[in-house]
């Protein structure tokens, strides 16, 4: 039964003091505030509208009072593991991680940056693959600009600081995917500072024919597993590389679940909780990212919240350098439901499973990367243009327009903008564009083009 | 600031105009004359392919450049940007798409004809891809051609990585190069080119080193150059570019035997006060106003990271015939900007202790990321090995917008006082010791 809010609303006008009073009577004050915070939640006010209808008078007080207290529950939970997560998301001390490590002296930190690296090699070695995706508004750059120029983005000044102050000591290697001149210039800095045991430039193959870009794939792949076997004398065996891959799949498959709930009713987690729960995953150990996720799905399946007039957009363009939380707060206030993005596009890279049953797991990664790819300003995109595949995702995703939303001087990301842009203009796909830095600290415009972006499409579309 | 007087060219630059005016005659005859024209670019160019296989090359950074001398530039990149390139991208890019934009023009004034392959030797620049894209999609249904180039992450050529460039040549580049070509390739006529190219990296490695002569005969940098052109673009492997090298090798020899400085284009420098080791491209929308910067001031340049962008010759690399893909490959993977900074630093001490440098300096160029991300930690780490002063400017390549005269001028006064002040206390201390 579909229950219309506005209907439950003023019906609820109605209930009767004395059903109100029972209510209050089952519990203790201190819930009653919670209940009347989540007071637009579907399931109170179909109990209460029970109620009214004098349903209520017929059901057992307790039972009423196991369901509420199990909705209670739910919450206290929910927002329980929200808070793990946006604590985890920005620890730049990398604490969680260090303290994993600290347990045993086999165990390595393997730092990678955006976007992607097969991280199930990284796991089945008896290390964590932690992410270190910038330092945002969390930490004051000073050494750092020292040594970018100003029109260099923002990321990599970040992460030196990072790399000056100490937050990445313990690391033993690092890893700089082949996303732009300045990320691979950053792994010569890194070479030039000596830090770590092992930095590498993550070279993905721009062929993608199996014998060639696949072969090189491997090798890219091999060379990281002798790095780290170097380090922790641990050999990778074919049995744990496939736990590892599995491990992953899951991850992969609760975070679209994630998705795909959001997609469905946006306003059961805001863009920026699901933003934290993602970027977490990137700073703790798979399985535990896998137990949060699985939780947080099976809370969220639950039917709850109230759908607000927005409208429903994609962010593009924010894979690398990520923006402030303020901004991606903004866009939802704004009025847009952001049901798709590319914020944490590694964590997402393969799309669908890693066979994990083969007698030779690395070639399944390596199969994998070539044929599962997310579309990427990474990756050389002729034959698969990822405009098309743009225009599918706004399809898939039902999605009322694109916010395209690049750091400012990320070269990959604004070269491919007139492209996106002409896509969706063919495709009839509404769009703005504007750029940030990690650490951009006022939203009030970023706000209004947004709205106004929304009130447009609401009005006119 | 005053207007330039007209140019007074060497010999060898007058060759090299009438090699590049015949070029461009050529190209825009190539349709009528049934010639297939590939776009491709100057690191790990393919040249001697291209030339064994009758085509010819347009060398769209080449184009952007142009533009830029020829104060085009600013306008096509506005153009581009109305199309919705960001501010903030590479201007060879925007630069050659505006050009596109206004008729393909080219610096003799006649179009260029469109592509019929384009080959993407994305060799040391992540830009070149992303612009390959865009210009696949301007040229809708063109032939593309993929081949890439893995960066020396770890400070070497592997033989893997070698394998792996073979492969793509062999599976992917040369059969579509073919098609477009209409015939196969001629692997005795591309080891004939190979071994012409590798005559002509000999002749132009002894033109860099004569450099280290007290005063050098050459600017290694703004004329430099010039010099490098027909090695880094459509004429190595042709017995035409061994001839100019010849002439150029004769004419810089005549110059360092009389003991003259270089020829800028005011005429003969008078004295060489500063010898400064470059590190970053020149810009090329005030190019001649940045060079007389350094004349006045007597500062020559000895040595210069961006000459090697179309190889590392003076290192060793030579094209070898006898193993024409293995050589094409490591080739591509030698050039500078496809080294690691580790190796980037060390081939500058190597150039400032070889070529006895004065000062370090290091020309920031806002559109070249490949460049100019760590330039500041290879200055620091630079002074810190060679002892020496080292100067930061910046500028950009064709992005007019983007060269304050001014600035630069002041900044690099600074900076060759400071190079004239530690002359002096060096000189007292020589004396005192």
């Amino acid at each position: 039964m579909v229950i219309k809010i506005q209907e439950l609303r003023n019906q609820l006008n109605t209930v009767s003091n004395e059903i109100s009073d029972a209510i209050k009577s089952c519990f203790k004050k201190e819930y009653l505030i919670i209940i009347n915070e989540f007071c637009d939640c579907n399931h109170v006010l179909s109990i209460l509208l029970i109620g009214n209808c004098g349903i209520i008078n017929s059901l057992n007080y307790q039972t009423l009072r196991i369901k509420l207290h199990k909705m209670i529950q739910a919450a206290e939970r929910l927002t329980s593991l929200l808070d793990e997560c946006k604590t985890l998301a920005f620890d730049l001390d990398f604490t969680y991680a260090k303290q994993w490590k600290a347990k045993s002296r086999y165990r390595l930190l393997v730092g990678y940056l955006p976007i992607y690296v097969p991280r199930e090699i990284i796991h089945a070695a008896n290390a964590m693959p932690v992410g270190i995706m910038g330092v945002g508004d969390r930490k004051q750059i000073i050494k750092g600009d020292a040594y970018y120029q100003s029109y260099i983005c923002h990321l990599p000044r970040g992460v030196i600081e990072m790399a000056l102050d100490d937050n990445l000591n313990n690391f033993d290697g690092f890893l700089f995917p082949s996303i732009c001149d300045c990320v691979r210039n950053l792994s010569g800095m890194f070479k030039l500072a000596k830090k770590g045991k092992f930095t590498r430039y993550f070279d993905y193959p721009q062929n993608f024919e199996k014998h060639i870009g696949g072969t090189f794939y491997r090798e890219l792949i091999e060379t990281i597993i002798e790095d780290m076997f170097k380090i922790n004398d641990m050999k990778i065996i074919t049995s744990h590389l496939n736990a590892s891959i599995a491990l992953y799949n899951r991850n992969r498959e609760l975070i679209e679940q994630i998705y795909d709930i959001r997609q469905e009713f946006p306003w059961r987690l805001s863009a920026v909780d699901v933003y934290h729960i993602i970027r977490a995953g990137m700073v703790i150990n798979v399985e535990k990212h896998n137990e949060i996720l699985e939780e947080i799905v099976g809370l969220i399946n639950e039917d709850f919240g109230e759908p607000m007039d927005n409208i429903r957009v994609i962010v593009s363009g924010s894979f690398c350098e990520q923006p402030p939380i303020g901004l991606i707060k903004s866009i939802e206030m704004a009025g847009c439901y952001i049901v798709d993005d590319d914020f944490m596009l590694g964590s997402r890279w393969i799309q669908g499973n890693i066979d994990n049953t083969t007698h030779d797991p690395v070639n399944a990664l390596v199969d994998a990367f070539l044929q599962k790819s997310a579309p990427s300003s990474a990756v050389y995109d002729v034959g698969n243009p990822r405009s098309a595949r743009l225009v599918k995702q706004v399809r898939k995703r039902n999605a009322d327009g694109v916010i395209f939303c690049a750091a400012s001087f990320c070269d990959p990301a604004l070269l491919d903008r007139p492209e996106l842009q002409k896509a969706c203009d063919e495709a009839g796909i509404a769009h703005i564009n504007f750029q940030f830095h990690e650490n951009t600290g006022q939203f009030k415009v970023i706000k209004e083009q947004a709205g106004t972006f929304s009130d447009s499409i609401k009005l006119w579309v | 600031m005053s207007d330039p007087k007209e140019a007074i060219k060497e010999r060898s630059m007058v060759i090299q105009k009438d090699m590049l005016a015949n070029l461009f005659t050529e190209l825009s005859n190539a349709k009528k004359n049934g010639k297939k024209v590939v776009y491709t670019f100057v690191p790990g160019n393919l040249t001697e392919l291209i030339l064994a296989m009758d085509m010819l090359p347009v060398y769209p950074e080449i184009n952007a450049l142009q533009s830029g001398m020829r104060k085009k530039s600013g306008g096509y990149i506005k153009d581009a940007e109305k199309l919705g390139f960001s501010e903030d991208v590479c201007t060879y890019v925007k630069c050659d798409i505006g050009m596109m934009l206004n008729g393909n023009i080219g610096p003799t004034g006649e179009k260029l004809p469109e592509p019929d392959l384009l080959l993407l030797s994305y060799t040391g620049c992540f830009t070149f891809l992303k612009w390959f894209e865009n210009l696949e999609r301007l040229y809708p249904g063109v032939e593309i051609a993929m081949l890439h180039t893995p960066y020396q992450e770890d400070g070497v050529i592997t033989e893997d990585q070698v394998k792996y460039m073979v492969k793509q040549m062999q599976e992917d580049v040369i059969p579509k190069m073919e098609k477009v070509a209409g015939k196969k390739l001629d692997y005795s006529r591309l080891e004939k080119m190979l071994g012409n190219a590798a005559k002509a990296e000999d002749l132009w490695v002894k033109v860099l080193e004569t450099a280290k002569n007290r005063p050098s005969p050459i600017d290694s940098y703004f004329a430099g150059v010039y010099y490098m052109g027909p090695l880094n673009t459509a004429f190595r492997g042709t017995e035409e570019a061994v001839l100019y090298y010849e002439e150029l090798l004769k004419e810089v020899t005549e110059r360092m035997n009389l003991g003259l400085s270089p020829v800028t284009p005011e005429g003969e420098m008078k004295e060489e006060k500063f010898r400064l080791v470059v590190e970053g491209p020149p810009n090329w929308t005030n190019f001649r106003e940045f060079w007389k910067i350094f004349y006045d001031m007597g500062a020559v340049i000895v040595a210069s990271t961006y000459t090697k962008v179309g190889g590392l010759y003076d290192q060793g690399f030579r094209h070898e015939p006898g193993k024409p893909l293995e050589s094409l490959a490591k080739y591509c993977m030698g050039c500078y900007t496809n080294l690691n900074l580790p190796q980037r630093v060390d081939l500058i001490e190597h150039y400032i202790k070889e070529y006895k440098a004065d000062g370090f300096l290091i020309n920031s160029i806002k559109s070249c990321n490949s460049f100019s991300a760590g330039q500041l930690l290879m200055m620091r780490e630079v002074e810190q090995r060679c002892g020496i002063p080292v100067g930061f400017i910046e500028s950009d390549l064709v992005d007019p917008r983007y060269f304050s005269y001014a600035n630069i001028k002041n900044r690099l006064e600074s900076y060759f006082q400071m190079l004239g002040q530690r002359k002096v206390i060096l000189a007292q201390e020589e004396v005192s010791a």
